[in-house]
This record gives C-alpha cells, sequence and structure tokens, in this order.
C-alpha cells in the first residue's frame, strides 16, 4: 500500500460536502430478553442467563416483551415520530454463531416508528436531524476468540460464544442522511449522538452507556464534490463507542474519502471500523458482495397493533424534553449561554444536578466537574460519567471545602484518591491525613517561626503593611506542607504582630 | 382382559379408572405390542419403555390415594418425534439431531403428561416433517401395517401406522399441508388437524411455522376428539396461540355418534371433482357423501376456484419458511458438528454439518426456499404465494357463508408401494393435493375412514371454518357410525 498524505481539514471541507446519518442501537434495560423471561443483567458469569428460547433451540419460540414494545413507542415519541398503528416484525436471515437462530427478528419494511425529528444545537445554532424510524429487534450473542494475539478471529485458536445477550431488546434508531452541516458535520454527530443518549436516558428506557455497549453508534459518510448535486457513495463506520468517537470517526473518514476523491479513485460501499488509537478507519467487509438477507414476516409473532389511547397515554406521560430541561437549569443555576454550553459539551448536565440534589451548590458542582474531573476525562478520552468520581462524592467533597476540612488544593488531591477509587472524600481525607490544620496551638508555632526566620517582613507589617503578611502565610503553608487554612494563618500573624486586617 | 391393545382409548381409560385393570398392565401390553410388532413397522424411532412405566405407575398411584384422574389418565400415547420431549431423544428423523436430548417438554407434551396420558414413545416420520410417505426418515421408513410393503403416509407415518398396528390408542401428529390426515387416510384411522393458533406449537420443531399445527391421530372419531381437548387451549408461549376457549369437540363427537345430520349443510369443492385422484378413491368418497346425506345432511356443489393454486403456493411458503427455520441446525450449539477438526473454518464447518446432516428432500426444500426469499425473486414467487394464500382464504370464507363444512377425499390415492413416487418429487407432492388448501387458510380438517380401494384405506376429509373444529367431529362421528371402524389385516 502507497502511503497517502492526508489533506487537510479545513482543505477537504473547502472542497467538499459532506452528508452524514446515524444508525443508533440502544440495549434497553428492561428487566428480561425480548422474547423470553431470561433475565438481562450486565456482565453475568458467561451462558448464565438463557433459555431454549434465547438460545434457538428447536421448537422454542418468542413472546414479545410488552415493556420493551413500551419503551420503543415512548422513544419514538420522544423523537417525534408518528407510531405506526399497524407493524410486525421480520426476520433477517445470516448466517453467524453468536445469532443463535441464524436470523435476528427485526423488523424491516413495517417499523414501530417512523418520521420524527432531533433538534440539536452545535455553537449556538440549531440543527434539525431528521428521524427516518425507530424500530425494535433483538441482541445477539458476544463472541470471544482465544489464542490468538490480537484477540480477533484471524490467529485464534478457539473462539467461545456468550449467549448472554443475545435476546436482550434493541432499539435501533435511524437518521434520514443529514446534508449541509459542511465543516461542523463531526460536531453535529456528536451533538446528535449525546442529545439522543440525553433524551433515551430522560426517559429511564436504558443507561445508554456507549463504554459498556448498551447504545452503539454507526456513522454513515460521504462527500459530494463542491458544486455538485448527486452524493457521493457512503461508507459506514461501525460500532463507534464513545463520544468523542463519533466525532473523529466522521472527521477522519471525511479525510479519507476526500484523499481517495483527490486521487482520481471511487469510493467503495464498504463497512469501516474505527481505530480508537490511531483515529482512522479500516475496511471490513465490502458492501458490494452484500449478504442477501432474504427478509419476510416473522410468522412466529402475529402483527403488533399499539392501541391509539395506550399511545396518547404514553405521549401525555413524556418527561421534559432535555433541552428545555435544559434551559430551565440554567436559569436555576444562574448561567450564561456560553457557562451552559460548556457544562452541555462536557456532558455534565446531569452529573451536576445529581451533585446539587446530593447537597452542593451549583457553583461547587460545576466546578469540580468542570475543572479537575473533564480535564482528567478528556486526558484519558472517557466519558465524564466514566471518570471515576459520583455526584454523591463530588457533593461530599464540596461540603468538605465549605466546612473549611479542605482548603481548594486539598480538594484536589483528595479528588485524586476518589478517582483512584480509594473511597469517600471524608475516608480518604482520613487516611491520607490531608485535612486542613486549623488548630491555632499548633499553628501558633509556626506562624513564630516564620515571624522569627522574617524579621524584615515581620516589621513592615508592625508598621501597617497588612499585605506583606502574603509572604509569611506562604512561608507557614510551606512548613505545614499545605495543610494549614491560609485565612487562619494570616488571622494569626497579624494578632501576633498586633496590626490591624 | 385379553388384548387391550385392541381398546378404544374412551375403554381404557373407563377401564383403568375403574381399576379392572392397572394403567402399568395397559402400559405393558401396549410395550409388549411393539415388541412384538415393531420391527416389521418401524413406527417408534424411541421408545420410551421406562418413562412409560414411571408414568404408569404414577396413574396407578394416584387412583390407590382416591385422586380424581383426567378422562385420559392412563392411556398410552405416541409423539411424533417433532415434538421436544424433556431427557427423551428427539430427532425430527434427521442426522443431524441425532441423540439429541432436548432440555424441555413441548407444551402438548406437558398437558399430556399433565392429564397423566403414557408416553410410550417417538413415533417416525419424514425428515423434519418434508415428505408425504416417511420414505424421507433419516432412520428408515415405516411401513403400512395394512400392506407392509407400502407406505404409511407422510409425514406422520409413524404416529398413523402405530395407531394401525394397535401399538398405541392415540398418537400426535403435526399437520403442515396434510401429515395428520393424508397418512390417517391410508392407514385407516382418524386424524384431525385442529385450527390453527388452536395447539400450542411451542416444542414443535419448526417446519413451516405459518402452517405448521399439532394434532391427534386416533382409531376412532371420539378418541381424537378427547385428545384434542387434552391437547388444544391457549399457551402463551406461542405468540401465534389463540386466546380463546376451545369448542367442545367430544360433546360434538358424541352428537354425531347418534348419526343425525338434519340441518347440517355440506359443501362439496367443484374443483376437487376427480381430476388427479384415483377411481376407486372417488368412488369411495362419493359413497361416503351418498351416507352422510341419508344421515340427513344437505349436501351442495361449492367452486372453490384459487383452490387449484394451493399446492404451487404451499410449495413457495412451506419451504421459504424452512429455509429460515432450519437455519439454526449448523453444528454450533446442538446436535451433530462436522469437520470440528481444526482444519476447517466455521463456514466449512457449517457447511459440512449441513451436508452430513440434512437429507435430500430437506435439501431441496431449502435450497427452494432461499432462491423464494432471495432479493429479486421475493415478490415474484414468495410475495405471490402470499396473495394467492389470502385468495385461498376468501374462498373459504365465502364457502363457510353457505355450508357448514367442506368435504374432499382426504388424499388422490391410496397407499402407494415404496420408491414409487420418490424419483419424480412432483408426484409425491401431489398426495397432499386436498389437505393443503386447509393449511393455507388456517382452519381445522379431519380425516375419517370411509371405506376401501382396492382392498386399501380411503378417507374422507371433513374441513370447517376457524375454531369451529367440533362442526367436523360432528359430521366425522355421523360417518363413522355408518361406515365403522377399519380393522387391518393382521401382523
Amino acid at each position: 500500500m502507497t502511503t497517502t498524505v492526508l489533506p487537510p481539514y479545513d482543505d477537504v471541507v473547502a472542497r467538499y460536502e459532506p452528508v452524514i446519518g446515524l444508525e443508533t442501537h440502544v440495549e434497553l434495560g428492561t428487566n428480561t430478553k425480548m422474547f423470553c423471561g431470561c433475565p438481562t443483567e450486565f456482565g453475568a458469569e458467561p451462558n448464565t442467563q438463557v433459555c431454549p428460547v434465547c438460545l434457538g433451540l428447536p421448537g422454542a419460540l418468542p413472546a414479545p416483551n410488552r415493556a420493551a414494545i413500551e419503551a420503543t413507542i415512548r422513544i419514538g415519541l420522544a423523537l417525534n415520530c408518528s407510531i405506526a398503528d399497524w407493524c410486525r416484525f421480520a426476520r433477517k436471515n445470516y448466517f453467524y454463531p453468536d445469532m443463535p437462530k441464524n436470523f435476528q427478528t427485526s423488523q424491516y419494511d413495517e417499523p414501530l416508528c417512523v418520521d420524527g425529528y432531533l433538534d440539536v444545537e452545535v455553537d449556538g445554532e440549531m440543527v434539525r436531524v431528521e428521524i427516518e424510524r425507530v424500530h425494535l429487534e433483538e441482541d445477539t450473542g458476544k463472541t470471544l476468540h482465544v489464542g490468538g494475539a490480537t484477540g480477533r478471529i484471524h490467529g485464534a485458536t478457539e473462539s467461545l460464544v456468550d449467549y448472554n445477550r443475545a435476546g436482550i431488546p434493541l432499539v435501533e434508531i435511524v437518521t434520514k442522511p443529514i446534508p449541509g452541516t459542511g465543516a461542523k458535520a463531526p460536531l453535529v454527530a456528536r451533538a446528535y449522538v449525546t442529545e439522543l443518549r440525553d433524551v433515551i436516558r430522560s426517559l429511564n428506557v436504558s443507561d445508554v452507556r456507549m463504554e459498556q455497549g448498551s447504545m452503539r453508534c454507526d456513522v454513515n459518510t460521504s462527500l459530494t464534490p463542491v458544486g455538485e448535486t448527486e452524493w457521493g457513495t457512503r461508507t459506514e463506520t461501525k460500532n463507534v463507542n464513545s463520544l468523542r468517537s463519533v466525532e473523529r470517526a466522521v472527521r477522519a473518514e471525511m479525510i479519507r474519502q476526500a484523499s481517495v476523491l483527490d486521487g482520481g479513485e471511487r469510493i467503495f460501499q464498504e463497512t469501516r471500523h474505527f481505530q480508537e488509537d490511531t483515529g482512522d478507519t479500516r475496511p471490513g467487509r465490502s458492501k458490494e458482495e452484500a449478504t442477501d438477507y432474504r427478509y419476510f414476516p416473522e410468522p412466529d409473532l402475529v402483527p403488533m397493533a399499539p392501541d391509539a389511547a395506550w399511545v396518547a397515554e404514553l405521549k401525555a406521560a413524556l418527561p421534559e424534553p432535555p433541552r428545555v430541561h435544559r434551559k430551565r437549569l440554567q436559569e436555576e443555576w444562574g448561567l450564561t449561554d456560553l457557562d451552559m454550553q460548556s457544562v452541555v459539551n462536557a456532558g455534565a448536565v446531569e452529573l451536576i444536578e445529581a451533585t446539587i440534589a446530593a447537597g452542593a451548590t451549583a457553583a461547587g458542582a460545576r466546578k469540580w466537574w468542570l475543572g479537575e474531573l473533564a480535564r482528567r476525562a478528556n486526558e484519558e478520552s472517557l466519558d465524564l460519567s466514566a471518570v471515576g468520581a459520583t455526584p454523591a462524592q463530588v457533593a461530599e467533597l464540596q461540603q468538605l471545602v465549605d466546612e473549611g476540612k479542605l482548603n481548594d488544593k486539598l480538594a484536589r488531591a483528595v479528588l485524586e484518591g476518589v478517582v483512584a477509587g480509594e473511597g469517600s472524600p471524608r475516608e480518604i481525607m482520613t487516611a491520607r491525613g490531608l485535612e486542613v490544620v486549623s488548630d491555632t496551638g499548633a499553628l501558633t508555632a509556626a506562624v513564630d517561626e516564620a515571624i522569627a526566620a522574617n524579621p524584615d517582613i515581620a516589621a513592615k507589617i508592625r508598621d501597617g503593611k497588612v499585605a506583606a503578611a502574603g509572604a509569611l502565610v506562604g512561608a507557614v503553608m510551606k512548613t505545614t506542607r499545605g495543610q494549614a487554612d491560609a485565612k487562619t494563618v494570616r488571622e494569626l500573624i497579624l494578632a501576633r504582630l498586633g496590626a490591624q486586617g | 382382559m385379553s388384548d387391550l391393545t385392541r381398546l378404544t382409548a374412551a375403554e381404557l381409560a373407563a377401564t383403568i379408572a375403574s381399576g379392572d385393570v392397572s394403567a402399568v398392565e395397559v402400559a405393558q401390553a401396549h410395550l409388549d405390542r411393539i415388541a412384538a410388532v415393531d420391527e416389521r413397522v418401524h413406527a417408534f424411532l424411541h421408545v420410551d419403555t421406562e418413562g412409560a412405566l414411571a408414568a404408569a405407575r404414577d396413574v396407578d398411584a394416584k387412583r390407590a390415594a382416591g385422586e380424581e384422574l383426567g378422562p385420559l389418565a392412563g392411556v398410552p400415547v405416541a409423539v411424533k418425534d417433532i415434538l421436544t420431549t424433556k431427557g427423551v431423544p428427539t430427532t425430527a428423523a434427521s442426522k443431524i439431531l441425532e441423540g439429541w436430548r432436548p432440555p424441555y417438554d413441548a407444551t402438548i407434551v406437558e398437558r399430556l403428561r399433565a392429564a397423566g396420558t403414557v408416553m410410550l414413545g417417538k413415533t417416525n416420520m419424514d425428515e423434519f416433517a418434508m415428505g408425504s410417505s416417511t420414505e424421507y426418515s433419516a432412520y428408515g421408513p415405516t411401513n403400512n401395517p395394512w400392506d407392509l410393503g407400502r407406505i404409511p403416509g407422510g409425514s406422520g407415518g409413524g404416529s398413523a401406522a402405530a395407531i394401525a398396528a394397535y401399538e398405541a390408542p392415540l398418537a400426535i401428529g403435526t399437520d403442515t399441508g396434510g401429515s395428520i390426515r393424508q397418512p390417517g387416510a391410508v392407514t385407516g384411522t382418524v386424524g384431525a388437524k385442529p385450527t390453527y393458533g388452536g395447539t400450542s406449537r411451542y416444542g414443535l420443531i419448526a417446519f413451516s411455522s405459518s402452517l405448521d399445527t399439532p394434532g391427534p391421530c386416533a382409531r376412532t372419531v371420539h378418541d381424537a376428539a378427547l385428545l384434542h381437548s387434552v391437547i388444544a387451549g391457549h399457551d402463551p408461549r406461542d405468540s401465534t396461540s389463540i386466546p380463546q376457549q376451545v369448542p367442545d369437540v367430544v360433546a360434538a363427537a358424541r352428537l354425531g355418534a347418534t348419526g343425525d345430520l338434519t340441518g347440517v349443510k355440506i359443501g362439496l369443492v367443484t374443483e376437487f371433482g376427480g381430476e388427479g385422484a384415483e377411481p376407486g378413491v372417488m368412488a369411495a368418497y362419493r359413497d361416503a357423501v351418498e351416507a352422510l346425506t341419508k344421515l340427513g345432511a344437505e349436501v351442495v356443489e361449492i367452486s372453490c376456484p384459487h383452490f387449484q393454486y394451493a399446492l404451487p403456493a404451499y410449495y413457495l411458503i412451506a419451504p421459504s419458511e424452512a429455509s429460515s427455520n432450519l437455519a439454526r441446525f449448523d453444528g454450533v450449539r446442538f446436535g451433530l458438528r462436522a469437520g470440528d477438526d481444526g482444519k476447517h473454518s466455521l463456514e466449512e464447518v457449517m457447511s459440512l454439518t449441513r451436508e452430513a446432516g440434512f437429507g435430500p428432500e430437506v435439501k431441496r426444500r431449502i435450497i427452494l426456499g432461499t432462491y423464494a426469499l432471495s432479493s429479486g425473486y421475493y415478490d415474484a414467487y414468495y410475495g405471490q404465494a402470499q396473495k394467492v394464500r389470502t385468495l385461498i382464504t376468501r374462498d373459504f370464507t365465502s364457502a363457510f357463508e353457505q355450508v357448514d363444512v367442506l368435504v374432499s377425499p382426504t388424499t388422490p390415492f391410496v397407499a402407494f408401494p415404496f420408491g414409487s413416487r420418490t424419483s419424480d418429487p412432483y408426484q409425491m407432492y401431489l398426495a397432499d393435493l386436498f389437505t393443503i388448501p386447509t393449511n393455507l387458510y388456517g382452519g381445522p380438517a379431519i380425516s375419517v375412514p370411509c371405506g376401501l380401494s382396492e382392498g386399501l384405506p380411503v378417507g374422507l376429509q371433513i374441513m370447517a371454518p376457524t375454531m369451529a373444529d367440533d362442526r367436523m367431529y360432528r359430521v366425522a362421528a355421523a360417518l363413522e357410525s355408518t361406515v365403522g371402524v377399519l380393522t387391518p389385516p393382521a401382523l
């Protein structure tokens, strides 16, 4: 393979117009699977949550989970979709060992929800993403390839299959193609997935954790040379598993496609895989020899006809949309649009909300999540919610600061411990001996020492130059390794030297 | 009791309930009969001697304890090997499931056990119920007790033959295109296909999901109705199961047995006027119609113009569904696995497993169905067949606005000699010519013996509207009251 020099992004968007589209899979948080009564708990021992139905044993039949249908309808309603008054499942036939029946029970030409939209905000501008369909299907099992260096099938000596996930209800949300976003395409993609995640979380139907695979995103990208009207051939980048990767994958694929097109070659319709480490996409199987799924109506399930009154009831009971909810929070928290935008961009809305609910002030909650924790999340390419601190812990930390037990510097050290999983802030403070020293007896000695060591400064203070006290405070802080309460130290110095603060 | 195997299920149940014989004696008599004749008949793929005797002992214990027994308690029953039986080998007569012991019972099997019936074992069939002669069983054919050189019908030849050979008084079959009725007709027994959704498919190894219907096989209409009432009824594990009360088929059979059909309107399907059917079969059929008239029934001709397309529509729909249903037999999780020597890829293992595990008819239908569902051909084949299915349903609906039941011969010909149709699949498919429309429609139908042709049994098919299973039992019992129960030559 020849090494190609990739064009700069600005150059790409100057010459090409991207069209993006997103297919998002969300595992529903139902207690039982889509077509049987097996539990759906994450992380259970392999093949302990299976039965004849989800193993596809001969003779077993599916019986649909009403809770999953209800959740799907609620997602559809929250995305402004029409709910079909009659729909049915279809079989999607293909062979893979993690798919017990070798067909997936899904929906094809008769989905449950169609024609909706989701408004997302990008750089203060609203972009309407149109939703083509929301449908319900069952998840597959997981294959584990053992014995090879990479964990992939090539070079593996054996393959193991865990069917615990097989049959968990999966909702697929497909957008219509999104043209006209230009250079903002990667940001629109990210903002859409973020907003979608917030909407679904607000419905309380899934934990939408991308890092655990309960929310997975396929990103379609194509480029059209500026001035042309016909869209280019699209590629599908599969299973992008973080918000950041969604943005990176679109950007990387735009640059790659531009480089191919610049070279006078054409884009093949294919499946590609995003590489977390390098940030580029690599080809999977070619769609030109695409599988013929031989879809046909699932004869083991009777068609669904959601009752109109039921749908109306579900619609009436929908929670406040996250966008509206955020507007309200912004007012409550007294934030500027810009501040709120940074909170949203950091994925911190719900975390801050929960932290406030746990007893912190709005300012205190925002400070930790957007400061120390956002920095760490960014460094480690993690979602903020996965950084290792909980709202309750952050609230406790802030409380210790408010009580004067921790100063800013010490609090940061405590937070390190929280993220490292050492326990609650209070436990860490005690264990590491980080509490602010406000015992005046112990501090007086340190103050006297500082005065004795700096007679010139002490003299200035005695003369009324109170501002000079800062230098002595610094000295005391140094000898107490930062554990002294600066305010108390300052008061002691002034008192010792008979000056008025 | 000299020969318990000659008694009907109703008689056996009464005898056991009265304490004249024990359920164990009844079970043993049938196990002995199987031991004596099944080498020649080959109705069974697996005889569960231990399980049968244990179930019988259980019934005897309950009786001794004064517990109330169900209407079929202690009565032996044979089960087509396509229904899963917990811990008992279940193969669907295929090599691909050789030795498989399911971890669960089919709903129908659960109901049989709960009713106190005694399961003798699993009966032979065409592989995955695909065939009309039981010659496609991977474990060798079943022989017709009327003439061991002839086929017992298919796919439920084992169940029908077990009954005709007095190895069991009752058996369970499954009917996708006629697999209960057609073997019933050629073995001189009664076979009923209930309304689709009236009996649970949970645990029935799927051939064609939208058509498969489990149902009873017996020597008398009353016995069939008793078994029907034990196995039917809503099952929440089967989404297509109808959440409705099953009509009282036992009462209907009793009513029919009085021999009075006054006020019953019977339709003869004009399109089944005899083309492609043997003259002897048509003669027995006409005699039966005349007998029904004598019982007071009013007989009229009804045209069902789309029935002529039933066979081609069926041979697109059933293989299409089968190609998908059988995809799970891939050597990954259960049953046969071929090529598992570390030298073959996943695709090769799947392919070698299916090559070694599936017989010729199954492969033929998988290929046919895969083709009919493939993009570019779907509309022309599967889609078109579904439209025909709708038209056939309309034919039935309009016919039942005019008459109570429709009748026809069950099969166009009597039991044929082995090998005479296997070389031409189309000739084999014709065996289900008269039975298939009902499966496409979903209504119930029964085959009841109506006479002999060339010394071999002929069946009359009675078709009823969906969920009106009782009507066909009434007419069938009435016919039986004049024709009588057929007795095969001694084995």
